[in-house]
């Protein structure tokens, strides 16, 4: 089996700017899926929180840690995001970060973000959630440590919400209506680990 | 769409600018995403605030004034406000004698609100939370949210609100407020669906013959969709559903709600189908037709029943004077 990566502040700062281009490039689809079954705006308000978070990241010092440089985007997204996604997913980055700076690994660290979105959205797998994208990712890291088997999880976890009836969220409002649809908070999710997969893999070759 | 803006990113800021302009009686800052009563903090008055997406004009921003909330936070379009403005709405309101949050049951809501508290604590001010969940077309289950909260926080912030300005203390405040929240239901129909600024497009397509029962405020679609009927099937249709929940007798608080795109000739109709349908078996002893809890431009409206006791009546007639509500001052 491969080694856990231990990423340091310039993993993480090249995945918040990966995750800021990736989900900016791709704010019309997730406010696309966010219409079918939900309020029509997870991809702009996530573009509003990352550009936030982009920008509390590139107004860090150089001699930032990898923790700090995930708290100042957590709270950040925390701060400008709105919605249920903002605390999730700051909620998650200020987790990983407190881990990252106790552990230094990423195994740890992102099975810190999942709990963290579970303890605060109460959703587990199957309820149509980003929860069904992160938990698998997490799995997988977990077990082989491979990064493209990690986002892959993510990708098909998200996937996986198509059959779902949601159970928590705006979503879990239409019932069975629910079902036949990406889950947008699972979709956005998967592009949050691949840009992480990308930036740690970047970083390092 | 035509939308009578300057920019999509600058609707709540362009906003929360005229409603400053329009009444001197509030203090509005508009980039601090808050609007707060002119006399605020009142010493030794519990403080009310409420907040969420913004889109339901004149909740929550109509809303604040003597009488009913202290402070109101509009987060973006059909988006809760975020934590650190719901604090900073807190802190300026805060009389010494805790502030109680009144926050509709959405997941976003719920969280944003959750963390201002836990802030707000760390700054030694006490908060209390009360949950509206008033409607009855989402199943309240584990299979769900939980219902959402609608038409009811209306009820809530007035009557809590008159509560508050009689000096009651905060656990006092919070009961009535959660009193309201038990004895009242909701349920909502859309004839058509809200357009965001920011997207500019529909957030359903519904056709010209059909509606969505159960429809939310958030331009989510309903719980099911039906074809067009007239006003007095509609009517029943929401009364039953709400009915099935909550058996009406008594002295009632009806509420018929524009969604923000119906006439109110319309609501009218739909208010006489109510009164009509209730006759003989309940007593309508206040009512409220109108624009009250809107979903941008969206055309339906809802139905909001409270069972009023004589203490809640009694608070209901109290004197209120905001933008959207005032009367007996």
């Amino acid at each position: 089996m491969r080694e856990s990566v231990r990423p340091d502040a310039e993993v993480c700062r090249a995945w918040v700017r990966e995750a800021a281009a990736r989900v900016a490039a791709d704010r019309d689809r997730l406010t696309q899926l966010d219409s079918a079954i939900g309020d029509g705006d997870h991809g702009h308000n996530l573009d509003r929180g990352m550009r936030a978070a982009l920008q509390a990241v590139e107004d860090l010092g150089e001699t930032a840690t990898a923790g700090e440089v995930l708290a100042a985007a957590g709270k950040a997204l925390i701060a400008k995001t709105g919605g249920a996604s903002g605390p999730l997913y700051g909620g998650a980055l200020r987790a990983m970060g407190r881990s990252l700076d106790e552990s230094g690994d990423l195994a740890a660290a992102l099975r810190a973000g999942c709990d963290a979105v579970r303890k605060l959205g109460g959703a587990a797998v199957g309820d149509k959630t980003m929860v069904d994208a992160l938990e698998p990712a997490v799995k997988a890291y977990e077990e082989t440590c491979d990064l493209e088997v990690t986002a892959d999880a993510a990708t098909t976890g998200a996937e996986s919400t198509m059959t779902l009836r949601a159970r928590k969220g705006r979503a879990s409002y239409l019932g069975e209506r629910s079902v036949g649809h990406l889950d947008p908070g699972a979709a956005s999710t998967a592009l949050l680990i691949r840009a992480l997969v990308t930036a740690a893999r970047d970083v390092r070759a | 769409m035509k939308k009578v803006i300057n920019a999509p990113e600058d609707v709540v800021p362009d906003a929360l600018r005229g409603l400053a302009a329009a009444h001197p009686g509030l203090r509005v800052d508009a980039e601090g995403r808050f609007a707060v009563r002119g006399d605020a903090p009142v010493r030794g008055k519990v403080a009310l605030v409420s907040g969420g997406g913004s889109g339901h004009e004149p909740l929550h921003t109509g809303f604040v004034g003597p009488g009913m909330l202290d402070a109101a936070c509009p987060g973006e379009v059909f988006t809760s406000p975020v934590p650190d403005q719901i604090l900073a709405a807190t802190l300026a309101v805060n009389g010494g004698t805790g502030v109680l949050h009144l926050v509709k049951n959405y997941t976003g809501d719920v969280l944003n609100f959750q963390l201002a508290a836990e802030l707000a604590a760390d700054e030694g001010v006490a908060v209390e939370s009360v949950l509206i969940d008033d409607d009855v077309a989402v199943e309240d289950s584990t299979h769900t949210a939980g219902r959402r909260g609608t038409g009811a926080t209306v009820f809530a912030e007035k009557i809590a609100g008159a509560l508050a300005e009689e000096r009651a203390g905060l656990p006092a405040v919070a009961a009535v407020a959660r009193e309201v929240n038990e004895r009242s239901r909701s349920f909502g129909v859309a004839l058509s669906a809200a357009t965001v600024p920011a997207t500019g497009r529909p957030g359903f397509d519904l056709p010209d013959d059909q509606v969505e029962l159960g429809v939310g405020i958030h331009g989510e679609p309903g719980r099911e969709r039906a074809p067009l009927a007239p006003a007095a099937e509609l009517v029943d249709r929401a009364l039953t559903a709400i009915e099935a929940d909550l058996p009406l007798s008594g002295d009632l608080l009806v509420m018929v709600n524009g969604m923000g795109g119906t006439p109110l000739a319309e609501l009218y109709v739909a208010f006489g189908e109510v009164a009509r349908r209730l006759r003989g078996r309940a007593t309508i002893a206040r009512s409220l037709v109108g624009n009250y809890v809107t979903s941008l431009d969206m055309t339906g409206f809802s139905i909001t029943v409270c069972r009023l006791t004589p203490e809640l009546l009694r608070l209901w007639d109290a004197p209120v004077e905001t933008p959207a509500l005032r009367w007996g001052r």
